[in-house]
């Protein structure tokens, strides 16, 4: 009984950590709205410095393997 | 039976030429480090006594031995520092100088990224028009294709190995939630796949096997690499392939000086059996779950969680410490390590200071909010590789902790000061010194030999065999006492 109540309880806080592709409760909405205000100004910033053409440079980014 | 750990990390960096439609990577990197080395490019890597082809289980195996890249004149250079800088496999490679503790590693490895960035302001100028080099400090292009960081730590040669292999595995298995660097989605070799949204590292989709020799495709957890570059009655240099490369200067510290004691404990048979089920399959459920709440199996048929296993080894390490070895450091490392733990135990996105992954992940997070993109996005694809580009002025780490959003460890004036410097109490002391002091007189050198051209009819091959000698307390009388390397061999000799 209790392993599945934890079991529960991790599942509901995977999913509140977005662990999963499609969680898109109120809760998450919320949330990522706080984090969003507060990294206002990184986001900003980033966006100035990210790469244009996001599509194709990651595309092109091919490696040769390493070790 | 537990000696001191020494310690160095090699990282091979991901290159590109982005509006190059021929980029050769081999060709890329060797010019790369031949900008950045100068003159330095004369003296030759000394390859006597490699043997990265025996195993430490014992045999050697019949193998065609890999054509030297020396022999293919791709740059290999010994730097002022004691770092090797040298391409393998398509990659710059970087290799710190041995350093005596985790928090020294962690300013040599950072002085690496710092020679990467001055490299390519170095070949700038003589880039054809419109071309350009990119340089990242990551374990993928998620594309199935990885290339490694590797750590190296000094173990007794008594310690067994199969003990080693026993109580490091699921050491490995577990760390994983505070070393990883986090990547988008999933891959094998056959490209990238969509099993998770998120994992916690980069490296753990590419290892397939427990133990083994092989270092580029059937990755082992523990790797037998039995290559000391030391003496090997007394040394073993084990060498780990499964981490991930970090930019948050707490990761680093925590994945290798909580290592460095998990060894310590081995060799002092401390640790008793949390053997793994299926250690590789457990590698990669623990890296595609960031809540880090769900469980492993033991072979003993408990369930654990990741942390839990995790709180067993600080525990057993707390003790360690405080009963042989309550150095400063050692505390420092259990302190964090604890906090860290701690934090994962309450909410692992409160980490976002410490830890690459989480750091990334919030960043990623954001941006997904803000912009309300899909985890397919490549936009998020560009922002998480960004995120290890070593130029500071774009690579989006380095806006993070330009902005004070990350936790440092070292200062920039420690990091600039490793570009130039060895560390000085290991023989990367020795080594740099000499680079430094006497570069036209040295013909090549190693990690564990120097081979001095002093005009004589015969070089003189002077052998660095123990890592914890020719350290600056040793030899800085005689290196300043010492015009010339002639004299200083004489001295030697002596």
């Amino acid at each position: 009984m209790p392993q599945e109540q934890e079991q529960k309880r991790a599942q509901r806080r995977g999913d509140e950590a977005g662990g999963s592709a499609d969680a898109d409760t109120a809760k998450a909405s919320a949330k990522g709205q706080e984090l969003t205000e507060e990294m206002d100004e990184i986001l900003d910033e980033i966006d100035s410095v990210l790469e244009q053409n996001a599509e194709e440079f990651v595309k092109s980014y091919v490696q040769k393997g390493g070790e | 039976m537990a000696i001191p750990k020494v310690v160095g990390t090699e990282t091979e960096y991901g290159i590109f030429g982005p509006n190059t439609p021929d980029f050769n990577p081999v060709l890329a990197s060797s010019f790369l480090i031949n900008a950045y080395a100068g003159s330095l490019r004369r003296i030759r890597w000394d390859y006597e006594q490699e043997s990265p082809l025996r195993d430490a289980r014992g045999f050697e195996p019949v193998q065609e031995r890999q054509p030297v890249d020396e022999e293919l004149g791709l740059a290999n250079v010994i730097l002022p520092n004691g770092a090797r800088y040298y391409v393998d496999h398509a990659h710059p490679e970087y290799s710190t100088p041995e350093c005596a503790g985790p928090r020294a590693l962690v300013v040599h490895d950072k002085a690496g990224e710092l020679v990467l960035e001055r490299s390519l302001e170095a070949v700038e100028a003589l880039m054809p028009q419109g071309e350009r080099i990119t340089v990242y400090k990551n374990n993928t292009d998620g594309k199935g294709n990885s290339y490694g960081t590797h750590e190296n730590y000094l173990v007794d040669r008594r310690t067994q190995f199969t003990r080693i292999v026993r109580d490091l595995t699921p050491f490995f298995v577990t760390r994983q939630i505070f070393t990883g660097a986090g990547k988008i989605g999933s891959e094998s070799a056959r490209g990238s796949e969509q099993r998770v949204a998120y994992q916690l590292t980069q490296r753990a989709d590419f290892f397939e096997a427990e133990v083994g020799l092989e270092t580029t495709l059937k990755r082992p957890i523990i790797n037998t690499r039995d290559e000391p570059h030391a003496d090997p009655e007394r040394y073993r240099r084990l060498h780990c392939i499964v981490g991930d490369a970090n930019m948050c200067e707490v990761a680093t510290f925590l994945k290798v000086g909580t290592t460095a004691l998990v060894l310590k404990m081995i060799e002092d048979e401390l640790l008793p059996d949390l053997s793994l089920e299926n250690p590789v399959q457990s590698l990669h459920h623990v890296s595609w779950d960031p809540t880090c709440r769900q469980t492993v199996k033991l072979l003993d048929g408990r369930r654990v969680r990741p942390l839990e296993l995790q709180w067993e080894y600080l525990d057993h390490a707390k003790k360690y410490v405080k009963e042989n070895d309550a150095t400063p450091e050692n505390v420092e490392v259990v302190q964090r390590w604890e906090s860290v733990l701690a934090g994962i135990e309450d909410d692992p996105l409160s980490l976002h200071r410490e830890l690459d992954w989480v750091a990334k992940y919030r960043l990623l997070t954001a941006y997904r909010e803000r912009d309300g993109l899909d985890w397919r996005d490549p936009r998020l694809a560009m922002i998480a590789l960004q995120y290890h580009d070593i130029r500071r002025s774009k690579g989006l780490y380095y806006r993070l902790a330009a902005s004070g959003r990350v936790d440092r460890m070292t200062t920039d004036q420690e990091i600039r000061d490793a570009v130039d410097m060895p560390p000085e109490d290991t023989r990367a002391y020795f080594r740099g010194r000499c680079i430094a002091k006497y570069p036209e007189a040295i013909a090549a050198a190693s990690w564990d030999s120097i081979i001095f051209d002093t005009g004589r009819e015969t070089l003189q091959r002077v052998p660095t065999r123990e890592p914890l000698r020719g350290t600056r307390e040793h030899v800085e009388a005689l290196l300043e006492a010492s015009e010339t390397a002639e004299s200083l061999v004489a001295g030697l000799q002596a």
